[in-house]
């Protein structure tokens, strides 16, 4: 178990969060830039020493700050993957992942180290330096380093994001697997709610400093507790202001113009949000038929074709977005700068309170 | 001609002029002597003396400076402390002051009725004209060694950190190889300021053959006595810093 708690002003942030991570899962923490999710790693890896806070692993102790316990960063044994892999430049792959590994007598650093590269295809990348390395290569020689020590723990900030989309798929789909096999407590920084999906057992959103949410992946989309949560897990954001309607539904005046219903019971000012594969698209003028409620008149803004799904970009004039099939894009004109009908049902709209 | 094109052509003739300026007297002095004459005026004995003085002297300057001023750069490129910035001043003053002066000050430290009350006697002795050097070249390594400490990439340290090394290790397995470009133009800055310095070490150590006169103070000795001789030691002079220069480019281009 790797539990972090650490209370500290930082410029603009003021950090208070606290988070336990189980051994063999993943937690993956997410938030607006500056919300202190890197920092909550350097303060668990010993990089940064918060005005209070205490780190746990396992049954040792890296930090207290109330007992006065601070261990150096090389006494933790965490694994660390940083957002640009910092590798050293002056050495060779096999040199890199063989660094850590300084207990070991030389022979055996060696061959350990491309032991270790071989687990991840790099066999015959050994004896190049970081600067001859594709991307996808430099991401795998810095896993390969965290994991060289047998780390206790593992930190991972932003692992993919330095990747282009194509390797980000193969990369992901790897790490997915390290992460299972190295049955440590791993805690990783991402802003994307499909790697956090599949990587982490557990999302936690960190919003100003403060750990607004966790849960499931599948439950943070089910039921969002913020407008940047409901954003991060893909679904359509619409501000507004909500007053009761009639038969116990809230009505929400979105800003901008348009009026969505929604079965949640929330006043004020409230931020709309619905999933885009939840909207429906009908042709302007069509005579409202069925159960959805909420119909809203739209100019298309964008057509993007993903796998058999279309992706619609709409204005409100908020901006919105909905999936449909390839072949009710067909048979509807759906083309920029056509109008339509966007139309969902009230239980699916989910209200949180915004400022 | 075409539009905008003057600036360019400026520029070419200013940098004529500056080779001109920088090179013309440089040429001079190799026209000034041949080979035989140089080989001659090298072989005498004082001149011998000079040489193998100056090279004693400056690299026993040139290890204490790399010795201390290394990881004395460290810590002045990485820690934030209170006077850090006076400590800075009082490194780099040595850059802009004038030799004499520096000389007069290395008097008042070590001479007979200085600072020291004489505890260290070295005036007119072999040790002097190593603390002169020392002192006159040593900012222009811890210079450029800060410099290139600080341009190291920070996380490249944290990354060692956490992976078991300490803060010596990485030092010396990160910091040091990361920067070593900048280290080793600092360190050639250094020694060529050392191997050209003169009025310092002239007012601290004298100019004794085999003793304290090293190159540049054999060059001048002999300015009214022996012309050939003076030429031949300064063309000696000449070639070893072009072939630090050279050293250097070597180094820095093979690691980019």
């Amino acid at each position: 178990m790797l539990a972090i708690d650490a209370r500290t002003r930082l410029g603009a942030l003021d950090l208070d969060a606290s988070l336990d991570v189980a051994p063999g899962t993943c937690v993956a923490l997410a938030g607006p830039s500056g919300a202190g999710k890197s920092t909550l790693l350097r303060v668990a890896a010993g990089l940064l020493r918060p005005a209070h806070g205490v780190v746990r692993c396992g049954e040792h102790t890296w930090l207290d700050t109330a007992r006065g316990v601070d261990l150096a960063p090389e006494r933790r044994r965490c694994g660390f993957v940083f957002q640009d892999y910092a590798l050293f430049g002056h050495l060779r792959a096999w040199q890199n992942v063989a660094y850590p590994l300084r207990e070991l007598p030389r022979r055996e650093r060696r061959a350990r180290a491309h032991e270790l590269l071989e687990r991840f295809g790099l066999a015959d990348r050994a004896g190049a330096r970081p600067a001859e390395l594709s991307g996808g290569e430099r991401q795998r020689v810095a896993l390969a380093r965290a994991l060289a020590r047998r780390p206790a723990a593992l930190l991972l900030d932003e692992p993919l994001s330095a990747l282009d989309a194509r390797t980000r798929a193969g990369a992901r789909a790897e790490l997915t697997g390290v992460l299972h096999t190295a049955g440590v407590p791993a805690l990783l920084v991402t802003h994307d709610f499909a790697e956090a999906a599949q990587l982490a057992d557990r999302v936690g959103i960190i919003d100003a400093g403060r750990i607004v949410q966790t849960g499931t992946p599948s439950e943070l989309a089910a039921a969002p507790a913020s407008a940047f949560v409901a954003d991060f897990t893909g679904a359509v954001v619409l501000t507004g202001t909500a007053r009761s309607g009639e038969r116990g539904l809230t009505v929400v005046e979105l800003d901008g113009g348009g009026v969505v219903s929604s079965t949640d019971e929330v006043r004020g000012r409230v931020a709309a949000t619905v999933h885009p594969w939840e909207i429906a698209l009908e042709p302007p003028g069509a005579a409202a038929a069925g159960s959805a409620r909420n119909r809203l008149a739209v100019d298309v803004v964008s057509v993007t074709v993903v796998g058999n799904r279309v992706r619609v970009g709409l204005a409100a004039p908020q901006p919105l977005a909905a999936e449909v099939t390839l072949a009710s894009v067909d048979g509807l004109r759906v083309r920029p700068g056509e109008r339509a009908v966007a139309t969902w049902k009230a239980a699916a709209t989910r209200l949180v309170q915004h400022s | 001609m075409t539009r905008g094109r003057w600036f360019s052509l400026l520029a070419a003739l200013a940098l004529a002029a500056a080779l001109a300026l920088l090179a013309l007297p440089l040429l001079a002095l190799l026209l000034q002597t041949s080979p035989a004459a140089l080989a001659r005026s090298l072989g005498e004995p004082s001149a011998r003396d000079a040489l193998w003085l100056s090279l004693r002297t400056t690299t026993i300057a040139l290890a204490v400076i790399l010795a201390v001023g290394t990881p004395a750069a460290w810590l002045l490129a990485t820690q934030r402390f209170r006077g850090r910035a006076v400590v800075v001043t009082l490194v780099e003053l040595p850059l802009v002051l004038p030799p004499a002066v520096a000389g007069i000050a290395l008097l008042a430290t070590f001479g007979r009725d200085g600072l020291l009350g004489g505890a260290v006697d070295v005036v007119f002795t072999t040790p002097a004209v190593v603390i002169a050097v020392t002192f006159v070249a040593a900012p222009f390594y811890v210079r450029g060694a800060q410099a290139a400490f600080a341009a190291v990439d920070r996380t490249l340290l944290e990354a060692s950190r956490t992976l078991g090394a300490g803060e010596a290790r990485t030092f010396a397995a990160v910091a040091v190889p990361a920067a070593l470009p900048g280290l080793v133009a600092g360190g050639a800055l250094a020694f060529g300021r050392a191997l050209g310095e003169f009025g310092a070490t002239l007012m601290f150590a004298g100019s004794l053959q085999d003793v304290t006169q090293t190159v540049p103070l054999a060059v001048y000795s002999r300015l009214a006595t022996d012309f050939d001789e003076a030429v031949a030691l300064s063309v000696v002079l000449v070639a070893a810093s072009a072939a630090i220069l050279a050293a250097v480019k070597l180094v820095v281009d093979a690691r980019d």
